[in-house]
């Protein structure tokens, strides 16, 4: 009756091995498998049906890499989406500089772990240079503040418990004892309520409302099942909360609460906990928790070495060109993209010396490789790898495709064969290539991240671009204009 | 509240929104569509019963659908219900019925141990019986004080050492105190503890295999799981299963909109009796377990309308 998973995704890729390219069919039952997993990760199911759609068609246009298998590749695709789509912000804490007290407002279900992850916050606190407060805002659990001042005294962070059973009160006191203590963050730990307990979820509304909090993290609880659905969105519409701490993190619980949190609520996951240690809060790696949510270890690692592969084929291929001194219109396409992918041109002009002012200005032209790009996709492969085939009757047809002026081709045309020449000027300036004793001849591969590559201590390399600086991009950008 | 109004409210809340998926199910057509198998299986889906086990048990019942003739959803959701009732194991009345027993309380952090305890207690304090609550938590920060609030609370004896101390000799000197005092149910809170834990895990080991020795009655080990515990509940019981060999089961929290079909797996895989359900953070929020109304809680209980 219940197959153990892994049986069941093993059999995905023996079902699929050696087809060849991804065809639909393919999508659909790799599709059907990743649904699967996804909902024995714990992913609520009106998520996994559109996450399941959405990758879907992603994988009818994704590319497709040939050393792996149309299901692998179905994973990879799935893998990426899962990856942005957990880690779409910024998840840092809100913390304003100076103000004192910031104020930190934990809230979630029964059990969650929201009084080990306030130890841990503090303590996390407190190692970056804080004076943390702990503030008891648990009346009903018994023991509850007995635990909180416990943690408290083991991490040598204070701890305010107040009197009487109102929790607003105590909540409003402990902000006042921060002040009087010269705490710069209070961190206001409240009992565990069941979003469908009106009660005590206006009690949440009012704590919040009496210490106005910069930052209002709930805790869930990483084997949390389908119902964190219903669970975040109730408390995002009564206490809207800025992030989530994934408790319990060290057990095998896939964790799938942390894609539903993110597609019902759009709130980030901020930290995970994972122990009872008080060092065991840690910042969110939205990539980690996609292969974790995604469980298929062994697949994963053998798409990251096929993709690391071929990146690396790629980009020893375009410094090869570069080192031939030979540019061709592909070579153009990928730097208009990876200029893209920083930002575009405006933001990479401004980084540069000067570039501010370019911008100002208005002597810089951000769209011109978006234009550029319309042009050259309207060329053939061949065209592209070999400009010169390009003739008349050729341009013609480009422009119709591209639905501009042969002229704008012609412009086009123009500006690569200037910036081939320029980019052979700068090569031939640059001298041999690859200045690193025993490697002579052969070409480096890529300036990847600006950590490999013969560059370093000379320019700053472009990422994916062999070697190129910014300002030979500088360069580029002003021929183009 | 009374204790009835109270786990009925609890269990209540939960069946009510399954009903109303499902009534939406029967309203769209009387005849059982494929419509209306899809929502059954989102239905068993959303409850934690898993994607697996929701696919399987949909197939069956449409075979089953099939060979009796079953044209009406209601007809289908009874045949169901009996089906999912039947995955649940008989017994476990010896671990807190009547007869004497030294009983255990494992599960992972937070999932309800303590409190569990203490309403158990409670019950069996009113019943008439001689309780001894063990502090067998000798490591979580204020565990001690929080089984002392429960064992105050239930008016029951309890025996506890300083933090720190070796949870097996706390569990060894309770037994010993039960003894004295003539207790036929002693209730031992132990840390929780993730499964994942190999050193935890064999700590634990050690304290049951202290108990079962220096047991005068018979001994028993009962996993505490939460209601909203998903797919990852199933390999918690096997765990502690493997590692204890466990007796029943408590489901806890199920007074929220979680439905607890993890406990079908659980039951399934591991043949392991329900013993009681938790409703509520009070003294008096402890229900029996029955097969059909869990399964009903699940599914939608039209049998009584
Ligand atoms: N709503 C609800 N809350 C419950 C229920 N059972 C326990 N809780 C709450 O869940 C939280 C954790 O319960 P505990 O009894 O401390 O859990 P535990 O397993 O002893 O926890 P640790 O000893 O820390 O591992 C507390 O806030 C309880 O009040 C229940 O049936 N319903
Ligand atoms: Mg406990």
């Amino acid at each position: 009756m219940f197959d153990s998973l892994q049986d069941q995704l093993q059999e995905v890729f023996d079902d699929l091995k050696g087809k060849g390219r991804l065809t639909e069919d393919d999508i659909r039952v790799a599709m059907r498998r990743v649904r699967m997993a996804l909902l024995e990760a714990d992913v609520s199911f009106k998520v996994v049906k559109s996450f399941v759609a959405k990758a879907s068609a992603r994988c009818m246009e994704a590319d497709v890499l040939d050393s792996l298998t149309p299901a692998q590749n179905v994973i990879k695709v799935v893998l990426d989406e899962l990856t942005s789509l957990l880690g779409e912000t910024d998840a840092r804490l809100n913390l304003q500089q100076g103000k004192h007290p910031n104020i930190i407002m934990l809230v979630g279900l029964q059990g969650s772990g929201k009084t080990t992850a306030a130890a841990k916050l503090a303590y996390l606190l407190k190692g970056e240079g804080h004076n943390p407060l702990l503030v008891a805002c648990d009346v009903y659990r018994p023991a509850a503040a007995d635990q909180l001042q416990t943690l408290g005294g083991e991490i040598g962070v204070r701890v305010y418990r107040g009197e009487g059973k109102d929790p607003v009160k105590i909540a409003k006191d402990g902000m006042q004892y921060a002040i009087d203590n010269l705490c710069d963050v209070a961190i206001v730990d409240t009992a565990g309520r069941l979003h469908v307990d009106e009660e005590m979820m206006a009690e949440a509304e009012s704590i919040k409302a009496a210490v106005d909090p910069d930052e209002v993290l709930m805790v869930v609880d990483a084997m949390t099942g389908q119902d964190v659905v219903n669970v975040v969105e109730t408390f995002s519409a009564r206490v809207d909360f800025d992030g989530v701490i994934m408790s319990k993190m060290d057990g095998d619980a896939r964790g799938g609460g942390a894609l539903s949190i993110r597609e019902a609520t759009g709130k980030p996951i901020k930290f995970i906990s994972s122990g009872e240690k008080p060092s065991s809060l840690e910042v969110f790696h939205p990539d980690r928790m996609a292969r974790r949510i995604l469980g298929m270890g062994d697949v994963v690692s053998l798409i990251e070495s096929a993709v690391k592969v071929q990146q690396q084929e790629e980009e020893a291929e375009a410094t090869e060109r570069l080192r031939r001194m030979d540019l061709n219109l592909n070579d153009f396409l990928d730097m208009n993209r990876q200029i893209r992918k920083m930002g575009g041109v405006g933001k990479l002009i401004s980084a540069l010396p000067g570039g501010d002012k370019m911008m100002s200005q208005g002597q810089v032209d951000a769209h011109a490789l978006d234009r550029m790009e319309v042009i050259i996709n309207s060329m053939t492969k061949q065209e592209r790898e070999k400009p010169d085939l390009i003739n008349g009757s050729r341009r013609a047809r480009i422009a119709a495709g591209a639905g501009v002026t042969v002229t704008a081709v012609n412009q086009l045309l123009k500006q690569y064969s200037e910036t081939r020449k320029q980019v052979k000027k700068m090569m031939a300036a640059y001298g041999d290539f690859d200045e690193r004793p025993g490697r002579k001849g052969r070409p480096k591969k890529g300036g990847k991240k600006g950590k490999k590559g013969g560059s370093r201590g000379r320019r700053m390399a472009m990422p994916g671009m062999g070697g190129m600086s910014l300002a030979d991009l500088k360069k580029i950008q002003e021929m183009m204009e | 509240m009374g204790l009835f109004s109270r786990f009925t409210e609890g269990l209540t809340r939960t069946r009510e929104a399954f009903r109303e998926d499902v009534n939406l199910l029967l309203n769209r057509s009387p005849e059982v569509d494929e419509d209306f198998w899809d929502g059954l299986e989102e239905a068993l889906i959303v409850s934690d019963m898993g994607g697996y086990s929701a696919a399987t048990i949909v197939d069956k019942l449409r075979n089953e659908a099939t060979r009796k003739g079953l044209r009406n959803a209601r007809d289908v959701l009874n045949a169901l219900n009996d089906q999912i009732a039947a995955e649940f194991v008989e017994g476990g009345d010896e671990i807190l019925g009547g007869e004497g027993s030294i009983v255990l309380f494992v599960g992972v952090n937070g999932s309800g141990k303590t409190t569990t305890t203490g309403k158990i207690a409670k019950q069996a304090k009113d019943a008439g019986r001689t309780v001894i609550l063990g502090c067998g938590d000798t490591f979580r920060a204020a565990a001690i004080e929080q089984l002392e609030v429960w064992a105050q609370r239930a008016g029951v004896e309890i025996c506890a050492r300083e933090r720190g101390s070796d949870p097996a000799s706390v569990c060894y000197e309770t037994i010993e105190r039960g003894e004295a005092i003539g207790a036929d149910l002693v209730l031992i809170d132990t840390a929780g503890r993730l499964h994942t834990s190999a050193d935890l895990m064999r700590e634990l080991e050690k304290v049951v295999s202290v108990v079962r020795k220096r047991a005068n009655l018979p001994v028993h080990l009962v996993l505490v799981i939460d209601a909203t515990t998903g797919q990852n509940g199933l390999q918690q019981a096997r765990e502690f299963n493997n590692a204890l060999d466990l007796d029943g089961v408590i489901i806890t929290k199920l007074d929220g909109t979680a439905k607890g079909g993890i406990a079908v797996a659980v039951a399934h895989y591991l043949k392991l009796p329900i013993v009681k359900l938790g409703v509520g953070e009070g003294l008096e929020d402890l229900k029996d377990f029955d097969a059909h109304e869990y399964a009903a809680g699940l599914l939608g209980d039209f049998g009584q309308e």
